[in-house]
């Protein structure tokens, strides 16, 4: 591995503008050098903006990444600039079945047969899914439908992204995720309107007790844990999750759920 | 109901500025070890308005009403149990540094709100 790289390199270094970068870049992402691998493809992409494969490599590295917004963007990229490309599509696949939208995760698996029928990772894939289908038909909480795709983006490929994530601008209006209650019953509207009020009796109690700004407030409750925190100053997050969830380990997925939706923020 | 035996076990923790028992109904003090410094009337007031808050987003969310919860800000925490209604509606506080070791201040103060039942 390490002489094809240097090959590669040695190749990649001879002739910039050569697609070469491709097997480099896929090279140094399977050797787990997630870094390097990044710069051959932003590099790769500087040159060949238009190629579907440098988007699909880039969103491969993004995945291994774990940044998978980033990762959705690139593979959707992809398919709008070769639509059968079946590498970007069971990416897309695989993204829309994190969020819990097997809809979407089957169809787009599908698309990708009909290019290529015989290839087994298909197989695998919608096996894998449908596995998964089954897990999340026999659990309480129900799957989000297509339509809250754009808004679970929000939070893609973080633990729970599909429920239990809740994102609003200060006056209590929904800007991504949702919530649901133990019944199942959608109750969004009513919590963000309420959480309105608690960010800000929150940021007064902190601030007249001369304890500075807030940055976060956890809470067990008899059923289930929160964790509020301001991913920028006009954002509330909420993150829910039930009792046996730890509230250390709620608020550094609260940290994680916070970077992802400042990041989100900032590019609306 | 005693008091300062609870209060003094919380505030005995390394961090704690100061614990108090407030009325969750109307953020009046029912008792208080605050060192030097700390308004243990806004303390009580501002703690009983953000409990209450914090109890109908609970609520709504369906998670139950809040049995314990903790606001981190940069130079200091407040944590807070809420008794209960057998304990008559007395929320426990406590005022802490930053540092502080949470667990153990929520070990304390649980158990000054299960002295009070």
């Amino acid at each position: 591995m390490a002489d094809e790289i240097r090959a590669l390199s040695a190749q990649l270094a001879q002739d910039p503008q050569s697609l070469v970068f491709l097997r480099l870049g896929e090279a140094l992402r399977r050797k787990g050098q997630l870094e390097s691998a990044t710069r051959v493809a932003m590099n790769g992409l500087e040159r060949h903006p238009h190629l579907a494969d440098a988007h699909d490599l880039y969103a491969r590295i993004l995945t291994d990444k774990h940044d998978y917004e980033r990762a959705f963007d690139e593979w959707d990229m992809a398919v709008r600039i070769a639509p059968n490309h079946t590498g970007a599509l069971k990416g897309l696949a695989f993204l829309y079945f994190k969020v819990g939208d097997i809809a979407q995760a089957e169809a787009h698996l599908e698309q990708a047969r009909k290019v290529e029928p015989d290839d087994p990772t298909i197989d695998q894939a919608f096996e894998m899914i449908r596995g998964g289908a089954k897990a999340a038909a026999s659990s309480a909480a129900p799957a989000p439908s297509a339509g809250t795709l754009d808004e679970a983006r929000v939070f893609a490929g973080l633990e729970g992204s599909n429920e239990g994530l809740l994102l609003i601008d200060g006056a209590g209006r929904v800007l991504g995720g949702a919530l649901r209650d133990r019944s199942g019953s959608d109750v969004t509207d009513s919590v963000a309107a309420y959480l309105a009020g608690v960010s800000q009796e929150a940021a007064r109690t902190a601030k007249l007790l001369g304890l500075g700004a807030w940055n976060g407030l956890s809470a067990e409750g008899q059923h289930g844990n929160v964790h509020l925190a301001h991913p920028t100053p006009d954002a509330l997050l909420l993150v829910v999750r039930e009792r046996g969830t730890p509230l250390g380990r709620l608020a550094i997925l609260a940290q994680r759920a916070t970077a992802m939706a400042r990041r989100w923020l900032e590019t609306q | 109901m005693t008091t300062g035996g609870p209060l003094d076990l919380i505030t005995r923790v390394r961090g704690v500025r100061g614990a108090m028992l407030v009325s969750a109904e109307d953020g009046l003090v029912v008792a208080e070890q605050l060192m030097e410094g700390i308004k243990g009337g806004a303390v009580a007031a501002l703690a009983a308005s953000l409990a209450g808050r914090l109890r109908r987003a609970m609520e709504a969310a369906g998670t139950g009403t809040s049995v314990f919860w903790h606001l981190q800000a940069e130079q200091g925490a407040l944590l807070v149990v809420p008794g209960g209604d057998n304990a008559g509606g007395i929320l426990v506080v406590a005022v802490a540094e930053p540092d502080v070791n949470i667990g153990l201040v929520r070990l304390e103060l649980l158990r000054a709100a299960e002295t009070m039942v």
